[in-house]
């Protein structure tokens, strides 16, 4: 019983403090795609995949003092600032939740900014597509963000260092 | 065959409550309307099992799809034709994809899409671009139509206009289903002026923005959608009837599993215990044939399976007391654990938790640059600022984080106190502290 919410704190344990929403959702997408077993569903929204539910979770994990989030002004905007408190460690210790490399995954995820894990995530999002074809969607459903073609040679890069990270980790 | 002149020789209306009349003028909708896939959607609620709670919500997706239809058509064609930054050329995209957006839905697709990791939306990926006779009327306009009428409701079509009047925090959807949801279920709070939303929205580059004077109408919408989730889509006692389906089917696919010698055989759930469900398997799926399995299933030998089946089927549902998973509470709950299993009730079945979370509807927040597209509004002066900031109402509303758990269970095993009188006592003691 409540397994997801405390897989969801179990990604804060392993990243450390996480700064945005937008890039917790992005860093979550990622690891989901990296077939670590995050439950909540993704869609392709405006900014790229997103998850209601990863929303609601954050809300109700906030609301039961597990997480703490620290609400500031930037620019014209706020930004919400996460990190694990004692009582959700506490929480956590209930639970056996083994995700082997999630720490790895997800520090060096959260070492990257959020612009740049919105493109990762995006392509991800269309890996079944040719890589032409992630191209031309990225260029048209991202116009604003107006990527190059190298960054995405670099998002496609960085994919596999991931994912390289994970498979190495389970042929040891 | 083509559409030469694409329309009927004459307007066809549906009746209908919410809208008073849906018009069909295009020949593709109404050939989609008649299409096997489509006209499955007629045996699908649209509200699962909250006709257990609110007996008036039996209406469907067919109803709900029609009226998604509807407001998009009113939307392009009495509002946007004519306007800047809108294509007309895309009216009939946005007309087919308004009145697909949800043919991948089975029946109880919540529940079915938690306990057999099944996405809904791939489905409706699969029906417009499989062999099917969706795909077959879409193709009339195009051999790429299909392919566009998908991208539209996955929200990856390069036009995001388009995409923003079907999936947006003030969309068709959202409008019609709130409209229908408090109709049908009867409750007041779910109205709201959409008659004058469509009057005040506005296609802006690639979003539709609605125009500063029409703030009010917008206000009134975010209200009923707050309450609805609060009083309808989140009703306790719907919950209670969604956590049995749910351990109803964890039940079914555990005992195949085991090899266990089902007297009612379930043909249809096969590839959905083996994770290989296709299309054909899954578009036989219906309610009608789900309920049959459960009738069926409460004569079967398995205690938990009959057991879980008679109270969906008779409605005697799980109670619930409220439960916040603190540390404290937490404990309590493993205590609890210990206790049903000392008690010869099984906890995995018997003793859940669920949580705001665990539902697929929101209430407006305006959320985190860059996070998701919020409501704008169209200032005067040619500006846009996000809802919240000019609405002293929906900043209260949507600042305000609101989350709830409950824990259910089932109240007559436990306190039959006939056998285990002691475990029983302590958990009624902890339930009721």
């Amino acid at each position: 019983m409540l397994t997801e919410h405390a897989k969801v704190m179990k990604a804060f344990a392993a990243a450390g403090e996480i700064v945005g929403r937008k890039k917790l959702q992005k860093m979550i997408y990622i690891a989901k795609k990296l077939q670590f077993p995050f439950y909540e569903k993704f869609d392709f929204h405006f900014y790229g995949p997103y998850s209601e539910e990863l929303t609601w979770r954050i809300e109700e994990l906030c609301n039961l003092g597990f997480l703490n989030e620290v609400k500031e002004k930037k620019g014209g905007y706020f930004q919400y600032r996460y990190t694990l408190t004692e009582a959700g460690e506490e929480f956590l210790s209930h639970y056996d939740i083994d995700m082997p490399h999630l720490q790895e995954c997800l520090q060096d995820m959260n070492e990257q900014n959020s612009r740049f894990l919105e493109l990762v995530s995006t392509v991800l999002y269309f890996e079944s597509l040719s890589k032409d074809e992630v191209k031309e969607k990225v260029f048209s459903l991202k116009s604003k963000q107006r990527y190059t073609e190298e960054e995405i040679e670099q998002a496609y890069a960085y994919i596999a260092k991931l994912r390289h990270k994970v498979q190495k980790e389970v042929r040891m | 065959m083509a559409y030469p002149g694409g329309q009927l020789s004459e307007e066809k209306v549906f009746k209908d409550p919410v809208h008073r009349y849906i018009h069909v003028r295009d020949k593709v909708i109404w050939d989609l309307i008649g299409t096997k896939e489509f006209q499955r959607l007629r045996r699908i609620k649209q509200l699962g099992t909250t006709y257990l709670t609110f007996h008036g919500a039996e209406h469907s997706r067919f109803n709900h799809s029609l009226g998604v239809y509807e407001i998009i058509r009113r939307i392009i064609d009495d509002v946007f034709v004519g306007r800047e930054h809108w294509d007309h050329s895309e009216r009939l995209l946005c007309l087919c994809a308004a009145l697909l957006h949800d043919l991948g839905h089975g029946p109880f697709s919540h529940s079915f899409e938690k306990v057999f990791h099944l996405d809904h939306e791939d489905f409706t990926q699969a029906i417009i671009l499989g062999d099917t006779e969706v795909n077959a009327v879409l193709k009339r306009l195009g051999d790429d139509f299909p392919k566009k009428v998908a991208e539209v409701i996955a929200k990856t079509y390069r036009n995001k206009l388009v995409v923003s009047l079907i999936s947006s925090q003030i969309d068709a959807d959202r409008m019609d289903y709130l409209l229908r949801d408090a109709y049908y279920t009867g409750v007041s709070y779910g109205n709201f002026d959409m008659e004058r939303i469509l009057r005040v929205m506005r296609p802006r580059e690639d979003q539709v923005v609605i125009k500063r004077s029409g703030m009010h109408a917008v206000e009134d919408y975010i209200m009923s959608r707050y309450q609805m989730y609060w009083q309808v889509y989140f009703h306790p006692v719907t919950r209670s009837a969604e956590v049995i389906l749910t351990k109803i089917l964890h039940r079914a696919k555990h005992l195949y599993e085991e090899g266990y010698d089902f007297q009612t055989k379930p043909v249809h759930f096969y590839s959905l215990f083996t994770g290989n469900v296709n299309l054909q398997d899954y578009l036989k799926l219906d309610e009608a044939v789900i309920l049959f399995y459960f009738q069926q299933w409460q004569d079967e030998k398995d205690e938990i399976l009959s057991d879980l089946c008679r109270r969906f089927v008779h409605r005697h549902l799980f109670k619930y007391v409220e439960f916040s998973p603190t540390n404290e509470q937490m404990k309590k709950l493993m205590e609890l654990t210990l206790l049903f299993k000392r008690a010869g009730i099984d906890p995995e079945y018997y003793l859940v938790v669920d949580s705001s979370s665990d539902l697929p509807y929101d209430f407006y927040r305006p959320g985190e640059e860059g996070e998701r597209l919020p409501i704008h509004l169209l200032m005067p002066n040619g500006e846009l600022r996000e809802l919240s900031r000019e609405s002293a109402i929906v900043d209260a509303i949507s600042g305000k984080r609101r989350t709830d758990h409950k824990l259910y269970f089932p109240d007559d095993f436990i306190y039959d106190l006939s056998t285990k009188r002691a475990a029983k006592k302590k958990i009624i003691e902890i339930l009721e502290g």
